[in-house]
C-alpha cells in the first residue's frame, strides 16, 4: 500500500502555501504572495495578508494538485497551520482546511508552524535525527528548540525576548535604505563589506545571560545611533560594512548559543529552519562551527526554509505516520500557540 | 436542486440544507443558526456537518453552494466564503454569492447589521424584495433607510426608528441566489465596503528568499 497523501495549508503571515507530501517526499510546493502589497508599510498589514490568502486559497490549492499530478480525491489527510501567526491570516487557511477534509471526509490536523519548519527538513534529508536540536529564525520568531520526538515531543530552550532575528534584518534594512523585507538585501550588500568593520553588540550573550534566548533589539539600535552620527556628522554611510558587520553580530550569536545548545545537552544533530536560515553568513557560519564542535548540521534549501505549504504537509504526514490523534472538528486558530503543542 | 447555504457575515452564523426547484420554491430540510459571535471558524464546519446529517444527505449529493458575501466583520465573512469555496471546490460544486443583507426579512423593508465601530451596514428592498439601495456602511444617524427596518435591534434608538429583530435565514440565502441557479456562478468577493486600515502588524517577515 503508498503511503497516505498529505494536503497541507499554511497562511500564517503572507504567503499562501499550498504543498503536497506522499509519506517523506515532497510532491509540490504552490506558493502565492502578498509581500508586495506590504512592501510600502515597511511591514505585513494583516488585513492585506487575509484579504490576499482567501482569493488565492482555490487557486493555489488547484496549482498544487496540477504540479503533483494528482486529484483532490486521492487526498488521504489535510494539514493546517493553527499557530502561532496571525490570528486573521491563520483563520483563513483553518477554515479552508476544515472545508477540504469535511468535504472529502478524511482527517485533519491543526499543527504548529514552528514544528513545521523542522519537519520540513525531512522532505530533503530523510528521517530526523531525535533528538535534534533545532534553531528557528524568521520575521516571525527566533526559537531554540529540543526535539526528542517531533511528532509529539518539542520543548522550547529559549527565544527571543525582543525582535526576532529577521525583524532586526528589516528594521536595519530600513535604516540603511535597503528595501523590505531586509534580508536579502543584507546579504548581497554584507557580501562586499567587511564584518569586523563595526563592533556591534551582541545581545545576550554575557555570563549571567539566559544561555539560549536572543535579544535583537539593542543591535537593531546600536546599528541605527551608529549610522545617525555618520549623517549628523555629514559623512558618508558604509552600507556594505555596516550590513556586514550587522548581519555577523546576529549570526554570531545565534550560531554561538545553537552549537551551545547542542553541546549542554549532548546533541549532536542542528537543523536551522526559517526565513533567515536562507541567509549565506549563517550557513557558512553554522557550517564552520558545527564541523569544529563534530555536529552534523541540516538546513533545508532556500526554497523550503520561508513559509510554505509542504512544511505543513510534512509534519502532518509524520502525525498521521507516528498514529498522533486527530484534530476535533472545531479547530480553531491561536495565534500564540506554544511550542510545546505539536498538534491539536 | 439540493442546496447548501451558509453565512457568517453576523454575530450568528447560519447553515442550511435546501432544496430548490421554480416550481415548488424553497423546501429547508435543516438549519443551524449559532450565536457563534467570534467563533465561526471553529463551529461552522461542525454546523455543516450537523445539517448533512440531520439531512440524511453527504455532501456528494449536493448540488450547489450558497454564501452570504457580506458585508460583514471582516475575519468572520471570510471563514465562511472560504468554507464556501473549499467546500464547492472539493466536491465540484457552482458556489453561488449573494449579499447577506438580502437575505435577512423580506418584501419592502431596510435592513441593518452590526459594522463595529458604531456604524451599520445597510440597504433598502422594495416590495418585490429587490434591492433598490446599498449596501453601505454609515453611521446611524446617516444611514438612508426607510420603514419597516429590520435587523439588529439594537441600533433602534440612533436610527431613531422602530428595529424588528431580524437574522440572516436559509430560505432567505436561497432566495437571493435563486435567480443565478443555473448559471455559472462570479467570483466569490466579500462586500468589505471598507478599506483594510493599513497599519502593519509586527514585521513578521521571512528575511531572505
Ligand atoms: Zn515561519
Amino acid at each position: 500500500m503508498s503511503q497516505p497523501l498529505v494536503l497541507g495549508f499554511e497562511t500564517s503571515c503572507d504567503e499562501t502555501g499550498i504543498g503536497l507530501v506522499r509519506g517523506q517526499t515532497l510532491l509540490s510546493d504552490a506558493l502565492a504572495t502578498s509581500m508586495a502589497e506590504h512592501e510600502r508599510f515597511g511591514g505585513v498589514v494583516p488585513e492585506i495578508a487575509s484579504r490576499a490568502h482567501l482569493e488565492a486559497m482555490v487557486p493555489t490549492v488547484h496549482r498544487a494538485l496540477a504540479d503533483a499530478g494528482v486529484s483532490i480525491d486521492d487526498v488521504d489527510a489535510v494539514a493546517v497551520t493553527a499557530g502561532p501567526g496571525l490570528t486573521g491570516a491563520l483563520l483563513v487557511g483553518v477554515a479552508a482546511a476544515k472545508a477540504y477534509a469535511l468535504a472529502l471526509d478524511v482527517p485533519l490536523y491543526g499543527v504548529n508552524h514552528l514544528a513545521a519548519h523542522v519537519a520540513v527538513d525531512e522532505l530533503e534529508h530523510g528521517r530526523l535525527a531525535e533528538p535534534s536540536i533545532a534553531m528557528l529564525v524568521s520575521g516571525g520568531h527566533s526559537s531554540l528548540l529540543l526535539v526528542p520526538d517531533l511528532a509529539q515531543d518539542v520543548q522550547e530552550l529559549g527565544r527571543t525576548i525582543d525582535d526576532a532575528a529577521g525583524e532586526a534584518f528589516d528594521k536595519v534594512a530600513r535604516v540603511l535604505g535597503l528595501p523590505f523585507p531586509g534580508g536579502p538585501p543584507i546579504d548581497r550588500s554584507a557580501a562586499e563589506g567587511d564584518p569586523r568593520a563595526i563592533a556591534f553588540p551582541r545581545g545576550l550573550t554575557g555570563q549571567r545571560d539566559a544561555p539560549y534566548d536572543f535579544s535583537f533589539s539593542g543591535l537593531k539600535t546600536a546599528v541605527a545611533r551608529w549610522v545617525e552620527a555618520r549623517e549628523r556628522a555629514g559623512e558618508p554611510v558604509p552600507v556594505a560594512d555596516v550590513s556586514a558587520s550587522f548581519q555577523e553580530a546576529v549570526v554570531d550569536v545565534l550560531t554561538a548559543k545553537a552549537v551551545r545548545a547542542c553541546r549542554d545537552h549532548g546533541v549532536d544533530h542542528l537543523v536551522i529552519g526559517g526565513g533567515v536560515a536562507a541567509n549565506s553568513r549563517l550557513r557558512a557560519l553554522a557550517q564552520e562551527r558545527c564541523d569544529a564542535a563534530g555536529i552534523v548540521l541540516r538546513v533545508p534549501s532556500r526554497r523550503l526554509c520561508t513559509d510554505n505549504g509542504a512544511m505543513v504537509a510534512a509534519l502532518g504526514s509524520r502525525l498521521v505516520e507516528a498514529g498522533v490523534t486527530a484534530s476535533r472538528i472545531d479547530l480553531g486558530a491561536d495565534s500564540s500557540l506554544p511550542i510545546e503543542v505539536v498538534s491539536r | 436542486m439540493l442546496v447548501l447555504a451558509l453565512d457568517t457575515a453576523t454575530p450568528t452564523l447560519v447553515v442550511g440544507l435546501a432544496r430548490w426547484s421554480p416550481e415548488q420554491g424553497i423546501e429547508v430540510f435543516a438549519e443551524r443558526a449559532v450565536a457563534s459571535g467570534n467563533r465561526h471558524a471553529e463551529l461552522l464546519t461542525p454546523a455543516v456537518r450537523e445539517v448533512l446529517t440531520e439531512s440524511g444527505l453527504a455532501m456528494r449529493e449536493l448540488d450547489a453552494v450558497v454564501v452570504g458575501l457580506g458585508p460583514g466583520p471582516f475575519t468572520g465573512l471570510r471563514v465562511g466564503v472560504v468554507t464556501a469555496a473549499a467546500l464547492g471546490d472539493a466536491r465540484g460544486l457552482p458556489v453561488h454569492g449573494v449579499c447577506s443583507l438580502d437575505a435577512i426579512g423580506s418584501g419592502a423593508r431596510s435592513v441593518v447589521t452590526d459594522a463595529r465601530r458604531k456604524e451599520v451596514h445597510w440597504a433598502t428592498y422594495d416590495e418585490a424584495g429587490a434591492r433598490v439601495a446599498g449596501p453601505g456602511v454609515d453611521r446611524p444617524e446617516d444611514a438612508p433607510v426607510t420603514d419597516p427596518v429590520v435587523g439588529d435591534a439594537r441600533f433602534a434608538e440612533r436610527l431613531g426608528r422602530a428595529v424588528t429583530a431580524a437574522e440572516v435565514t436559509t430560505a432567505g440565502l436561497l432566495r437571493a441566489a435563486a435567480p443565478s441557479f443555473g448559471r455559472p456562478p462570479a467570483p466569490l468577493e466579500p462586500l468589505y465596503l471598507r478599506r483594510p486600515d493599513a497599519v502593519p502588524s509586527v514585521t513578521r517577515k521571512p528575511v531572505s528568499q
